[in-house]
């Protein structure tokens, strides 16, 4: 109802101002303005995006080693080389157990921090922050400030002092992958950097539910605490979920830095970018190779959010009431 | 009146931005070759080196560059951890550099990277190390001018090893045993890095075994490899190593900090362990990994190569006779005053008074003696084979028959495609 008025008053003022002026030239033209508001973003879509998309579907098709404009065509050999490949497989696996954690776990840890910080009375505005600044730091200092101080692997590292009171001995956290105490410092560094600000927008969303809810629970019987939040805070805070979820696996399935720096020259632990950096832009320097792997994943990327938006409606409208 | 006003505002808003951007990208050429522009006439040549961990080398080879009068010489030093990544992928690019430091490695030479330099060296060849030599040639031509010849062995406390009372080890089993005693408390027995990337090539020469043999073809993958890194899973295990330290093994700090009673590094650590150690220290080549073995010392180092794309291609191999070939106070400036590295000129190396005496002159017997060079058809992706090795079946518990089927399937494709 309210759009429609905006748009009724909204439309007569560009008439009005182009009968005023006699020519109206290219500035009054829609299409060249929509071209003009759009083309740099097209073009830096193009070169940015598109242009290295084609580029790569190209080299895959080729042997391309140490070389980024190859002449020998080998068909599909790329493809059955990085589908055979049982590191690149592995890479799948690791993404796919990554994600099925850290998901769930960022998102419960962001909502139990905003309800903690909700129901603050004082210094809320203090503990927001200091939850929200971590997702100002960058991936690689996080990285590094886990891998040289608090996790290093000597005596002196934090975890090992803390370790030590107890009589415990040093623990190797990212040399020795048995057992796999790496995902604890990869998994703990991620969910330091993404929580907070995941918090706020579940702060935001918990603003947004009426009191008059939550009163008509109380009236009706609701015993405050597990039950209200079962039945009133979570089935409200529904669509936030929906769109956190939604950001989480993007962020899962854009996992490097950390792994990148964290975990380098190992065979494990590696999602599929890190396998593909190493195998194209790396010491392999095999782009044919790192091409065609670029584009399988791609396709599973496309089908999988297809499927998603499938089952969980995303984008559908009915979702957000 | 104020409709012209503006019109103008806009216009001369537009000019100014123009002007600034303009302004700003030809300061950023400026600031690009580090030298004041004015200064020198002719050609501009851009360097690459990975960051040496000694004082002082950045400046030195700035100060070379600065010395040459025919050609404005640049220096990008990379700082990064992977300076192989780096290099490749920058070789790739419009802003590769025209000349560049890095090992001998076939495929640069098959995909047409590095050019020849077989005219700028042959009138000196005679005085190089012919080892040295043969590791950069391919079929007759030369591909690159050593600098400096790194040997890497074990470096040990000798108080400690009096104290818990351990000979210095030459098997690969008393080396084990060397580092259960040297454990205590605070002091790991033994750092060989944190990947154990450095101790590949040794362990495998030390099994009476190579990477490749004399006809390019697999020679790494025998019984006596095999008992070698089930000897290294058990030392992995074992808790006598160093692991997860705050520094790689090419830095002397895990040793000279106590961290580690024995450390594997390299000859160039010697001046820093001499200042922080005094003389309370010594040096021994790779042990024996099976009896039949023999000790092994890895002569690595770094050579210059000049890119073949560039587009001074002859300008920078005259930079490189110019600093390489016929500067030798440089050269030997470049040896022996930060870290210590074997000059591969003969010459120099017999007047490098430095190198002469107490551990240098050991680390010296341990190259002539036990020394492996590099091979050139071993190649990036052949090395990286052999450390998934070792990152399967000595940190992880994998097979190690099966991880080196793992790595004769990646190593026999890289070969196919160098040598088909």
């Amino acid at each position: 109802m309210s759009t429609t008025t905006t748009r009724d008053l909204a439309r007569p003022a560009p008439a009005k101002a182009s009968s005023a002026k006699p020519r109206r030239g290219l500035r009054g033209s829609p299409t060249f303005n929509f071209w003009l508001f759009t083309g740099p973003f097209l073009i830096g879509l193009a070169i940015f995006v598109y242009a290295p998309i084609l580029w790569s579907l190209w080299l895959s098709f080729f042997e391309a080693r140490f070389t980024v404009t190859p002449d020998k065509f080998v068909g599909f050999e790329n493809y059955k080389y990085m589908l055979t490949n049982e590191d690149f497989v592995g890479s799948l696996v690791t993404f796919t157990v990554f994600a099925a954690f850290i998901v769930p776990t960022t998102w419960a840890l962001s909502l139990g921090l905003a309800l903690l910080v909700n129901r603050l009375r004082f210094m809320r505005a203090f503990f927001r922050s200091v939850f929200f600044l971590p997702t100002a730091v960058s991936y690689v200092a996080a990285a590094l400030i886990w891998k040289m101080s608090i996790f290093s692997g000597v005596r002196f590292g934090l975890m090992n002092t803390v370790l030590g009171w107890f009589g415990i001995d040093n623990i190797a956290w990212l040399i020795d992958p048995n057992p796999p105490w790496y995902w604890l410092v990869i998994v703990t560094a991620r969910l330091w950097l993404q929580s907070g600000f995941y918090m706020i927008l579940f702060i935001a969303a918990l603003q947004n539910i009426p009191d008059e809810l939550y009163e008509a629970a109380a009236i009706d019987g609701a015993k405050p605490g597990w039950q209200t939040f079962r039945h009133i805070t979570l089935p409200q805070l529904r669509a936030t979920s929906t769109a956190v979820i939604l950001l989480l696996l993007v962020a899962a399935y854009q996992a490097f830095d950390e792994f990148f720096n964290l975990l380098s020259k190992t065979t494990w632990g590696r999602p599929p970018l890190v396998e593909l950096y190493y195998k194209a832009l790396g010491e392999s320097q095999d782009y044919g190779a790192g091409s065609a792997g670029a584009l399988i994943l791609t396709v599973l990327i496309c089908a999988v959010t297809l499927l998603q938006g499938k089952i969980m409606g995303f984008g559908r409208g009915d979702e957000s009431k | 009146m104020s409709a012209m006003n503006s019109n103008w505002d806009r216009r001369s808003i537009f000019r100014a931005a123009a002007g600034l951007a303009a302004a700003g990208a030809l300061s950023a050429c400026g600031s690009n070759t580090g030298r004041p522009s004015g200064g020198g006439s002719g050609k501009q040549l851009t360097q690459m080196f990975h960051a040496y961990g000694e004082q002082g080398t950045e400046q030195a080879i700035k100060r070379y560059a600065k010395a040459y009068k025919d050609a404005n010489v640049t220096t990008q030093w990379i700082t990064s951890a992977d300076f192989e990544s780096k290099l490749f992928s920058a070789l790739l690019t419009d802003n590769a550099p025209d000349l560049f430091e890095f090992h001998p490695q076939i495929q640069m030479i098959k995909s047409g990277q590095v050019a020849d330099l077989t005219d700028i060296i042959d009138p000196v060849k005679d005085d190089f190390n012919p080892a040295d030599i043969k590791s950069h040639t391919v079929d007759g031509k030369i591909y690159g001018v050593r600098m400096i010849d790194d040997p890497q062995f074990f470096f040990y406390r000798k108080s400690m090893l009096e104290k818990a009372k351990v000979d210095v080890p030459t098997t690969l089993d008393e080396l084990a045993e060397a580092a259960e005693k040297l454990t205590t408390g605070k002091v790991k027995g033994l750092y060989m890095g944190n990947d154990l990337h450095s101790v590949i090539n040794p362990m495998i020469w030390s099994a009476g075994a190579d990477t490749l043999n004399e006809k390019n073809e697999i020679a790494y993958h025998t019984p006596g490899v095999i008992e070698g890194i089930k000897k290294m899973r058990k030392l992995f295990t074992s808790g006598n190593l160093l692991l997860g330290a705050p520094t790689e093994s090419w830095d002397p700090s895990s040793l000279n900090q106590g961290l580690c009673a024995i450390q594997f590094c390299g000859m160039w650590a010697m001046p820093q362990i001499q200042d922080a150690l005094g003389d309370d220290w010594g040096v021994f080549p790779f042990p024996k990994t099976i009896d039949s073995g023999k000790q092994s010392v890895y002569n690595g180092g770094w050579s210059m190569f000049v890119n073949a794309k560039g587009k001074n291609v002859e300008a920078a191999k005259e930079y490189v006779k110019w600093l390489w070939i016929d500067q030798k106070e440089y050269q030997e400036d470049w040896a022996t005053s930060y870290g210590f590295h074997i000059p591969p000129r003969t010459s120099l190396a017999q007047s490098a008074t430095k190198l002469k005496s107490g551990n240098a002159a050991e680390g010296v017997k341990l190259f002539t003696e036990f020394g492996h060079f590099d091979n050139i058809g071993w190649t990036q992706a052949m090395i990286t084979a052999l450390e998934d090795v070792f990152a399967n079946a000595v940190r992880k518990d994998m097979d190690p028959e099966k991880a080196l089927d793992k790595a004769d399937a990646a190593v026999n494709r890289e070969l196919k495609k160098l040598f088909g």
